[in-house]
């Protein structure tokens, strides 16, 4: 039982983690229907961030802040350099176009500052445990943990509640309809993406607390993460977003504790072949969009 | 349909491969003729570039689909070719995780075959993968390839019989010369060409500008992407044991995500509707970032000494080779997505007429000028509908 319970938190708080990386790269897809390869790179920023300001005298909370809001800016001038150019392209040119914004960031990274890992300077909260009825916690599992399910929250609202939100579910359900009926192309991209870079900052504080290290290749695991998860979720859906997250968290979480250590080794290959059999199966997801159920 | 005083398809792709041949030739012939020890790799290395580049253009150009994973099936021929190539006494020192008892231990065969072998592995691989692959368009497409590319990469650091796990394999005899490298060059080039014009190239072509006018007309999508895949995969691999027995010593992560940028990016900058964008790009992006290798070496050199301008350098320089690379290739998907040579072989008639950047921003699939295709919303990108 004790076992079951300390399962479930790691699961819910490495699920939900997974969860904000692949919305934050399904509300481009949902638009834009870019695969944005670079949204690795958006995490790095964030990291690095971290890293800069936090050798500040700033006090951590704006740190934070600071980084997140760097991962926002350098979200919205990806877009305005690298993809407004070729927004009418092909998916495949818009794809490729991400692939070399990514390689792009990543060799800036390592010539502006450095190849290898660097410490950050993170509050000791990270690294203590608290005891809650006779149960260890990680603090930054429950950080996490609360952390994804408040930005959960809120984005639902925003996406319920607002203006801008109900101009985004429109965009990407019908984004040439939603320009007809006079919403602003670019404004609504800026805004998926600026929502895309605030996420990718959210989980880029997480992402590096759990080794204290960034490194220009930080952004690569995240990446590859929000593509597993939103295949299996459904790229189209928002909501499969988040299932396809916690999904793989849990899944994760479940290997790591039940899968001998032989095939551990061999956990992505695996993980990455249930990707292609998903992909022949059920090519759009879990959760299929709309359009396509009223087409069968 | 050829107007007076236009050449047939077929004397055009000869045109074409005069052409291309004649400059690798020059190339190579060059290249041996200054003798110099250190151009001659560069000039090796560059062969095997367009080898590569060509092979992902005879999939890429004609199916319009993009593969991240091509580098894994030059993986795959990397590997492969050592079990054919390595006596059983080179494969205690190779792979020396290798049990005797494995059949593959006692296998050695000359070179040529050895090169064929391997393709072969690769394509076996690409085919049984192939089936499922072809079935997915676009941007699932390439994630598919992606993450085969990542399956590959993870096998391969863990394989310790067959790849010596996460260390480097080293030992390999240098087989490969330039004349190996320019051989198979020029097969790959004269394959890709005949290939594009052949029933199952236009077949193909016609698939990827209207999938469902062509499946109209009794294309058989699925097969001929399959072909025309394996067919990609087998040069591809065979590539990957030309390039593992010049280098000699390598491991895993020589397959990777850098490698897969480079081949891309040179098929995308020379532009992927055409074999000569597919040789063009191959040659000025190896090219340059060897010269770039060199500059960033000789600058950090310069740094080091502290000269007057090695004073002004604040930084080791590093990847510098890469980030020009990348914005050459963000430059021209903005500019001219259709690369270099414009999507358009050297012995086409309209070779030669200005073919500026788009006037409007059509939609246009990587590397070719298609004509406009309706809003995006209109064809369900993740292979739904059909």
């Amino acid at each position: 039982m004790d076992n079951l319970i300390q399962y479930l938190i790691s699961s819910l708080s490495l699920g939900g983690l997974y969860a904000l990386m692949t919305l934050g790269l399904v509300v481009v897809y949902g638009i834009l229907r870019l695969i944005n390869f670079a949204y690795g790179e958006l995490v790095m920023v964030a990291g690095y961030g971290l890293l800069l300001f936090g050798n500040t005298t700033l006090a951590w909370p704006i740190v934070a802040l600071l980084s997140i809001a760097v991962a926002v800016v350098a979200a919205v001038v990806m877009e305005r350099v690298a993809f407004r150019p070729v927004r009418f392209a092909s998916a495949s040119t818009m794809l490729i176009t991400s692939f070399a914004v990514s390689t792009l960031l990543q060799n800036t990274t390592l010539l502006a500052i450095s190849p290898r890992p660097q410490a950050v300077r993170l509050p000791s909260f990270f690294v203590e445990s608290v005891a809650i009825g006779g149960l260890r916690f990680r603090v930054v599992d429950l950080a996490s943990l609360t952390v994804s399910i408040v930005a959960l929250v809120l984005l639902s609202i925003l996406l319920r509640r607002t203006t801008i939100g109900l101009a985004l579910r429109a965009a990407a359900d019908d984004f040439t309809m939603t320009r007809l009926l006079g919403v602003r192309a670019n404004h609504i991209i800026s805004a998926a993406f600026a929502i895309s870079g605030l996420l990718a900052g959210i989980v880029a504080i997480f992402w590096v607390g759990r080794s204290s290290l960034v490194e220009p290749a930080i952004g690569l695991q995240p990446v590859l993460i929000a593509f597993i998860a939103s295949v299996v979720g459904g790229m189209e859906n928002l909501k499969g977003a988040v299932l396809g997250g916690y999904l793989l968290g849990f899944l994760t979480v479940g290997l790591q504790t039940w899968l001998p250590q032989a095939l551990l080794d061999y956990r992505n290959a695996v993980l990455f072949g249930i990707v292609i059999v998903i992909l022949l199966l059920r090519p759009e997801g879990l959760i299929r969009p709309a359009y396509s159920r009223e087409r069968r | 349909m050829n107007a007076p005083g236009r050449r047939s398809p077929l004397a055009q792709v000869a045109v074409t491969a005069a052409v291309l041949c004649a400059g690798l030739i020059a190339i190579a012939v060059l290249t041996s003729l200054v003798g110099d020890r250190v151009f001659e790799r560069v000039t090796t290395v560059l062969l095997i570039s367009v080898v590569l580049t060509v092979a992902l253009q005879l999939f890429m150009g004609n199916s319009g689909l993009s593969s991240f994973g091509h580098i894994g099936f030059m993986a795959i021929g990397a590997y492969s070719s050592l079990w054919f190539t390595l006596s059983p006494d080179e494969k205690n020192v190779t792979l020396p995780d290798m049990p005797p008892e494995w059949p593959m231990y006692g296998w050695q065969t000359p070179y040529l075959p050895a090169i064929l072998l391997a393709g072969g592995v690769a394509a076996l691989v690409g085919a049984l993968l192939g089936v499922a692959l072809v079935r997915l368009r676009g941007a699932s497409f390439t994630i598919a390839t992606f993450a085969f590319l990542i399956i590959v990469h993870s096998v391969a650091l863990q394989w310790e019989p067959m790849t010596r796990g996460s260390r480097t394999v080293f030992g390999i005899p240098e087989l490969t010369t330039i004349w190996w490298a320019l051989g198979a060059a020029l097969i790959a080039v004269i394959a890709a060409l005949l290939f594009k014009e052949s029933s199952l190239g236009l077949r193909l072509r016609a698939a990827r500008d209207d999938e469902d006018a062509a499946a109209s007309l009794g294309v058989h999508i699925t097969w001929v992407r399959w072909v025309a895949w394996v067919l990609s995969v087998f040069i591809t691999g065979a590539a990957g044991a030309l390039w593992g027995h010049f280098i000699t010593t390598f491991s895993p992560t020589a397959f990777y995500i850098s490698q897969t940028f480079l081949i891309v990016a040179m098929l995308i900058i020379g532009g992927a509707g055409s074999v000569s964008g597919a040789v063009t790009g191959a040659v000025v992006v190896a090219l340059s970032s060897e010269w770039l290798r060199r500059l960033e070496g000789w600058l950090n050199t310069q740094r080091a000494d502290q000269t007057t301008l090695g004073q002004l350098i604040p930084i080791e320089l590093r990847g510098f080779a890469e980030i020009v690379i990348a914005i050459a290739m963000i430059l021209v998907l903005i500019l001219r997505p259709s690369g270099i040579m414009g999507g358009r072989e050297i012995g086409s008639p309209r070779f030669g007429r200005a073919v500026g950047p788009h006037p409007n921003p059509s939609p246009t699939a990587v590397g070719e000028g298609l004509p406009p295709r309706p809003a995006h919303r209109e064809t369900p990108p993740s292979g739904g509908g059909g």
